[in-house]
């Protein structure tokens, strides 16, 4: 019966042939482990299509409801999660194969005639790669897509003369990034790289097949064939390669920030981390000279790259006669991980919590008083009785909220004041922040609930709050020591003669706490 | 050799038995999580919402109103307020019933003919009486209700419930 079917599908359409010449094509002998790469990678391309069709079907590519959609596709759908994080690791996952497939053709001199247009078209899908990279980024539209691609966009617009035109191309006139870029980046990302990614690697394959796996210098053994001894390898290489893949999906939650604010000038961007060193390089350049670290090095490490076979065009040799290409793999994998950790070690350290406004911070102390965590968790996997905050977004409104405060947390003596500031909290929460209900230090909550309790933040801003004319206490512990503070709180002519500030006798545990929040806030 | 021969067989059964089975895997692990995602429900996160759409005391006994009201409805990642209607008929001194103006048929909109005192759609003529019951045309089943709750000389609606088969 079956075998009836494909008879009459071979007649009319010899698809059998086409697999079976496709299958059974002669590879050498020496082929193997080290030949797996091509595949993965386009392996990894499949599972990036896959997953971005599954999130277009539930995400709105416009600024504001990208967030919001794609918190939907996160806190409400089933699995959305999960294919989010597939997408998301999909996307190292393919930059790390993808290299290594490079790296490997590299070491082994395959890119030596007759394989040059394929190496060369190689690094197009290199650079392809980074592209889809880079336009992706921005698509979640939360403060660290916002940001980063802000900085993308400034780079661009330095390149000498093309610049404006460059910013324009991208939809950004004024240095902003807003609805255009936006609709550029999300068109780049889903209308014009996949199918020019499709094409490219189908001209890749079909000049891999046209000259070849490449052989090692001297084949001593007859051809072999592709099918099934190098396509086992491939799969066992696809399949370890998609089981780490899966366990990052599930066990390592890719954040979504909060929603991209422009004003918001205490963040600190960082790009993803493939790109991180290009970021540290950046910083060696400085003033006019910053266009030899964005542009002028970059530009001539791809043209390096992309005439490799030109440079190197000696017979082919063994692997281990290669020493030259083995040192500048080493090389670049050295510099790459210095650079790369520099940057990681630069970036400051800033915790959700710290970029929490008084009110914030003190309702962190309404909700632990109020023991709210008794029924709900605020770390993924933390499951209780209620809902895990960090699991959810809290859409109810704050009349809802107050009043399921008052009925279950009636007990614990908080104002109706408190439980507005707690429902105000719960609705802005998010993927990066709503930990902090459990992590941030209780001595610093203390202390935010004293600045409430005594209106510091009428005189005061912290965290960009708006206040009468009081110095701004972000970064104070820098410039004063706690010996200073505690005694100017408690008698402000001493130490600052003329100030407008009135004492203040706090209790010592008021003192404790106050001085600690103090201590935290950074500039 | 007949002996290396079976053997070069077990080794090629092994491979692409190996190659049907890992990949049969991880399309399961791709697909099961797709298959999850596009065709269960999310997570249901429903709570009671009693709208307040009229005042007893301006309902007429017996005598079908139909009263527009606000409410909130959530759509995908939007919450959308949106204008909705009810056939209200107040049926004793603190007893209503409220219609969904919505016929059961093909869902055209229902409403009161003072001429023939019943519900008519004016779709393919079903006609509904003032207890929603299906007196004529194609309608299956009576019309729905909305849960039904009086507070302090108010008439509070809550969810549509489907009525069963007549």
């Amino acid at each position: 019966m079956l075998r009836s079917v494909i008879d009459w599908l071979e007649q009319r359409t010899g698809i059998e042939s086409a697999i079976k010449h496709f299958l059974y094509e002669d590879i050498p002998a020496s082929s193997g482990w080290h030949q797996v790469f091509g595949s993965v990678a386009m392996f990894c391309f499949l599972i990036q299509a896959v997953t971005g069709i599954l999130l277009s079907l539930n995400y709105a590519p416009t600024p504001g409801d990208a967030h919001a959609s794609l918190r939907f596709i996160l806190t409400e759908l089933t699995g959305g999660r999960l294919i989010r994080g597939l997408h998301h690791w999909g996307a190292s996952m393919m930059i790390v194969v993808v290299v290594l497939h490079m790296i490997q053709v590299f070491l082994w001199g395959a890119y030596k005639k007759p394989r040059e247009a394929t190496w060369m078209m190689g690094v197009v899908l290199l650079l392809i790669t980074l592209g889809f990279g880079l336009t992706g980024y921005l698509l979640p539209w939360d403060n660290r897509a916002y940001w980063g691609t802000v900085v993308t966009t400034q780079i661009t617009a330095k390149a000498p003369v093309a610049g404006p035109y460059l910013l324009h191309l991208m939809g950004s006139d004024n240095g902003q990034i807003g609805v255009q870029t936006f609709a550029r980046f999300y068109a780049a990302h889903v209308l014009l790289l996949p199918p020019v990614t499709l094409i490219l690697i189908a001209i890749h394959v079909f000049l891999v097949r046209k000259h070849g796996v490449a052989p090692a210098p001297v084949e001593t053994a007859p051809a072999v064939k592709f099918y099934p001894g190098q396509v086992f390898k491939d799969t066992v290489a696809v399949f370890i390669m998609f089981t780490i893949l899966f366990l990052m999906a599930l066990l390592v939650r890719v954040p979504l920030g909060k929603i991209a604010d422009p004003t918001d000038t205490t963040y600190i961007p960082r790009p993803e981390w493939y790109f991180l060193f290009l970021f540290q390089i950046l910083k060696f350049f400085e003033g006019p000279l910053e266009i030899v670290g964005s542009m002028v090095l970059p530009g001539i490490a791809v043209g390096l790259l992309f005439l490799t076979p030109f440079i190197d065009r000696g017979a082919a040799e063994k692997l281990r006669q290669r020493t030259l290409a083995i040192g500048i793999v080493l090389l670049a994998a050295v510099g790459w991980a210095g650079l790369t950790a520099a940057a990681v070690r630069s970036t400051p350290n800033r915790e959700a919590w710290q970029n929490f406004i008084p009110e914030e911070m003190a309702a962190v102390g309404s909700f632990r008083q109020a023991q709210c965590w008794q029924c709900h968790g605020s770390t993924p996997g933390d499951n209780k009785a209620g809902p895990n905050l960090a699991d959810i977004a809290v859409r109810e409104d704050r009349d809802w909220l107050v009043g399921h405060f008052r009925q279950q947390g009636g007990k614990s003596g908080l104002r109706d004041l408190q439980w507005r500031q707690l429902a105000n909290l719960m609705r802005k929460l998010d993927d990066e922040s709503v930990g902090s209900l459990g992590t941030a230090p209780h001595d610093a909550v203390a202390g935010a609930q004293v600045f409430m309790k005594y209106n510091c933040g009428v005189c005061h801003s912290v965290n960009g709050t708006v206040a009468r004319n009081g110095p701004p206490l972000n970064g104070v512990a820098a410039r004063r020591d706690r010996a200073w503070m505690e005694g100017h709180f408690l008698d402000p002519q001493k130490f600052a003669p003329g100030t407008a500030m009135p004492a203040y006798k706090f209790t010592p545990a008021e003192m404790s706490g106050m001085l600690a929040y103090m201590g935290t806030l950074k500039d | 050799m007949p002996e290396l021969q079976n053997e070069q067989e077990l080794r090629r059964g092994f491979l692409v038995g190996a190659i049907f089975g890992l990949m049969g895997a991880i399309t399961a692990a791709l697909g099961l999580p797709a298959a999850g995602y596009l065709l269960l429900p999310g997570k249901a996160r429903r709570k009671e919402v009693w709208i307040e759409a009229a005042d007893l005391t301006n309902l007429p006994m017996n005598q079908p109103e139909q009263i527009i009201f606000n409410r909130e409805r959530r759509d995908g990642w939007k919450f959308v307020t949106e204008k909705a209607a009810a056939l209200v008929i107040r049926t004793g001194d603190q007893q209503v019933v409220a219609f969904s103006p919505v016929c059961t048929h093909l869902g055209c909109a229902v409403s009161w003919s003072t001429n023939e005192k019943h519900f008519v759609c004016p779709c393919h003529t079903s006609a509904f009486s003032t207890d929603g019951k299906v007196l004529g045309g194609p309608a299956p089943r009576p019309l729905d209700r909305f849960d039904v709750k009086i507070a302090e000389g108010k008439v509070l609606l809550g969810e549509v419930r489907e009525s069963k088969e007549s």
